[in-house]
């Protein structure tokens, strides 16, 4: 992509001896990610009253470097008719630094070289829509199973959330603590989360549907769950965000348009993988028509011979065991949190809600929208409110199309 | 046994101070909502941080006086529940509660964003604007005086008679609004909207009209909060904050007018005994350092309060108060 750089700090941290010696200097790169280093720019070093300190040219890595005289403000300017073509200063040709005392003070000058702005606008369009599709696949992930344990139990759980956190935080401990690979240790977080979603199901949700409590009272009742268990994980895990041990060194890999590492690049296609195989179990297996037939109407369903528990109690692990994956993945990208899953709750209801509330395929398409929508919308807003976006989207879907895509009308009451 | 009773002193000032306000009013306005008109909000907290805000923003960004600032957060807050209500009112109940999170959570990002930060102060918020206010007081703000035991500075003192003052006056427009024919037809609501439709009522302005009102109670407690603390923080208005006001309400009793009242004052005084009995035991090395550090008991609180709201709806969903009968728990 674009980025310019005079990489002075990097300069002073290749040759720090150079720089004790001499005292106070100032030093850069000139260089851009297309261009690569620029040799043979004339960088003028001058005081702020004009006396001019040096003048040098870059060398074949792009480095400059002047000694100056006394700590105090110096003024650097560079040629701009000495660049190569197609690459031309992105600000001022000159830039007042200041030099403190037995310092060598890095001195960017920013450099555009035509990959960013209007030219280049396509491709960091089309980077953020496959780090969107990324994103999006991995909600989906965590979201087919809220969307099938509403369909099938009417519940709206909050709690979901925790169980992506409970799967990546499960697999970060085997894989750091344990020092056991990300694979083996991500397919114990799975089976894991398939027992703690059981462990929901057996320990809270079945004797509550007992008991006959309504679901307005289940919904608070995930809410306490969801404080009780975020809070919980705060308590053993920690406040502090860590990385797996594995994979976290690689290099983004240029596929012409977009970059990529390797990870995201398996990550998006274990996502689809798994996606595809849970759309293949729900539409050809037994118990995928039988999870389809409970989610339409429970009590035909029931009255047609199928085991209602049964279905839901394996919606229940299938659901902790893709929201442990996801963890694992949104762990991979963004490290691992306690708060992580509440985080991504949000942006999975908002997914479920936009592919229609109790459809699993509703859940897909729903959720890769989202993950779309909330990476290119860091084309026209700021990073730090992409997930604003993503929520304003929630609640602009319910004023027009509040059944979603692929919900039917019926049921929204 | 001294130290149990400096526990208890520290935890009965914690249930008459300022952030006992806070959740009674934000308790006041759910019980509004969801205890009367069965409403499920779950953004109580937004409407409390543009409350707070509205103030902070108006006299420390904008030059404006105090009081034009209440204004402002209380404006601000009826923007919020219409933007809210007009969606979503008119859905089933669950989408009203995933709108009102999803709005409370973005709002607070968008508030402690970057790109916010020349009005709201980003992450580390604004201060310095309750100055007017605090003048107002009838007694000397700098000292310190006694009650009950415990040490309260002038100026907690008198956040603490304005706050409950406004408790007390927003009690009092409860008991008579639902004594009113508004409530009986807000009631009908929440029990069956259709029969209610069928009499010829327009359900869903009711409905809007409780959560405008529920709203306008939650900017009132973050107006108290924010100055009660004398500074408005986006991070201190996280969701877990709405939370806490549900297991409030709930311990309390909904629909009932004192409910909110006494919920709140017994979730924060067991809240903060629980604190410091626990400091004290694991200072006193009773708890095992490797068990519990001082830092973890700021994060058991929101443990008890998620346990104890799951044990409150399951075993007595109407709390102290409340009639179970009129406690609304089916979704429609």
């Amino acid at each position: 992509m674009l980025l310019v750089l005079a990489f002075g700090l990097g300069l002073a941290a290749f040759t720090p001896g150079v720089a004790q010696a001499a005292g106070e200097a100032v030093a850069g790169t000139l260089q851009t990610s297309k261009s690569g280093p620029i040799e043979g720019v004339e960088v003028v070093v001058e005081t702020p009253d004009g006396d001019e300190i040096d003048t040098v040219k870059t060398d074949e890595n792009g480095r400059w470097s002047v000694d100056v005289p006394a700590p105090g403000d110096y003024v650097v300017s560079i040629d701009p008719d000495d660049l190569p073509d197609g690459v031309t200063l992105s600000g001022e040709p000159a830039r007042t630094v200041t030099v403190a005392e037995g310092r060598r003070q890095p001195v960017n000058l920013g450099l555009e070289d035509g990959s960013r702005g209007a030219g280049g606008g396509g491709v960091r369009a089309v980077q953020l829509l496959v780090d969107g599709l990324r994103f999006g696949l991995l909600i989906a992930m965590c979201a087919v199973g809220l969307s099938l344990i509403f369909g099938t139990t009417g519940l709206t759980n909050f709690a979901h959330g925790e169980l992506v956190t409970i799967g990546a935080i499960i697999a970060w401990y085997i894989n750091v603590e344990g020092g056991v690979p990300l694979i083996p240790a991500t397919i114990i977080a799975m089976i894991a989360g398939a027992g703690v979603g059981a462990l929901n199901e057996l320990g809270i949700w079945r004797p509550l549907r007992a008991r006959g409590t309504g679901l307005v009272a289940a919904l608070v009742v995930s809410i306490g769950l969801s404080l009780a268990l975020r809070y919980l994980i705060l308590i053993v895990y920690g406040g502090r965000s860590n990385p797996y041990a594995d994979y976290q060194s690689q290099r983004a890999v240029d596929y012409g348009l977009f970059n990529l590492t390797n990870r995201a690049l398996f990550s998006i296609l274990i996502s689809i993988v798994v996606l595809v195989l849970v759309a293949l179990m729900l539409q050809r297996t037994k118990i995928g028509k039988a999870m389809r037939a409970v989610a339409d109407n429970r009590d035909l369903a029931a009255s047609s011979g199928i085991n209602v528990n049964r279905v839901v109690m394996v919606v229940w692990m299938m659901g902790g065991s893709l929201a442990a994956l996801g963890g694992v993945l949104l762990g991979l990208s963004d490290q691992v949190q306690w708060d992580m899953g509440f985080r991504l709750l949000l942006l999975m209801f908002a997914g479920v809600t936009l592919g229609g509330l109790g459809t699993a395929y509703g859940a897909l398409v729903g959720s890769l929208v989202v993950g779309v929508f909330v990476q290119m919308s860091t084309l026209v807003i700021p990073d730090d409110m992409k997930y604003v976006g993503g929520l304003l989207l929630l609640i602009v879907i319910l004023v027009i199309r509040p059944q979603g895509i692929l919900g039917s009308r019926a049921r929204i009451g | 046994m001294g130290e149990l009773l400096d526990a208890f002193q520290i935890a009965l000032k914690a249930a008459l101070g300022f952030q006992a306000i806070f959740f009674a009013l934000l308790a006041i306005g759910i019980n509004v909502q969801f205890g009367y008109t069965g409403l499920l909000n779950f953004g109580q907290i937004a409407f409390a941080m543009l409350g707070g805000f509205g103030i902070a923003i108006s006299v420390t960004q904008w030059g404006l006086p105090f009081w034009v600032g209440v204004l402002v957060g209380l404006a601000a807050a009826v923007v919020l529940a219409l933007l809210l209500g007009l969606p979503t009112l008119r859905l089933r109940a669950d989408y009203l509660a995933i709108a009102t999170i999803a709005a409370a959570e973005g709002l607070r990002l968008l508030f402690r964003s970057v790109s916010a930060t020349p009005v709201t102060g980003g992450t580390r918020g604004l201060a310095a604007f309750n100055r007017d206010f605090v003048a107002l007081a009838p007694w000397e703000t700098s000292k310190r005086y006694t009650l009950l035991g415990t040490s309260w500075s002038g100026a907690e003192l008198w956040v603490g008679l304005v706050g409950w003052t406004i408790v007390a006056l927003s009690c009092v427009l409860v008991f008579l609004l639902m004594r009113s024919p508004w409530g009986r037809v807000v009631k009908s609501v929440r029990e069956d909207e259709d029969a209610v439709r069928s009499l010829g009522k327009n359900v869903y302005v009711y409905k809007m009209q409780a959560l405008v009102l529920g709203g306008v109670f939650g900017a009132l407690g973050g107006m108290v909060y924010a100055v009660g603390t004398g500074s408005a923080i986006p991070d201190q208005y996280q969701n877990a904050g709405t939370f806490l006001a549900y297991a409030a309400l709930i311990l309390g009793g909904a629909a009932r007018v004192l409910g909110p009242v006494v919920g709140a004052m017994l979730l924060l005084f067991i809240l903060q005994f629980a604190d410091t009995g626990l400091r004290t035991l694991i200072n006193n090395g009773v708890i095992p350092e490797g068990l519990l550090t001082a830092t973890d008991v700021a994060a058991i609180r929101f443990v008890l309060v998620g346990i104890g709201l799951m044990l409150l709806l399951v075993f007595r969903p109407q709390g102290i108060f409340g009639d179970r009968r009129e406690v609304m728990l089916d979704a429609r």
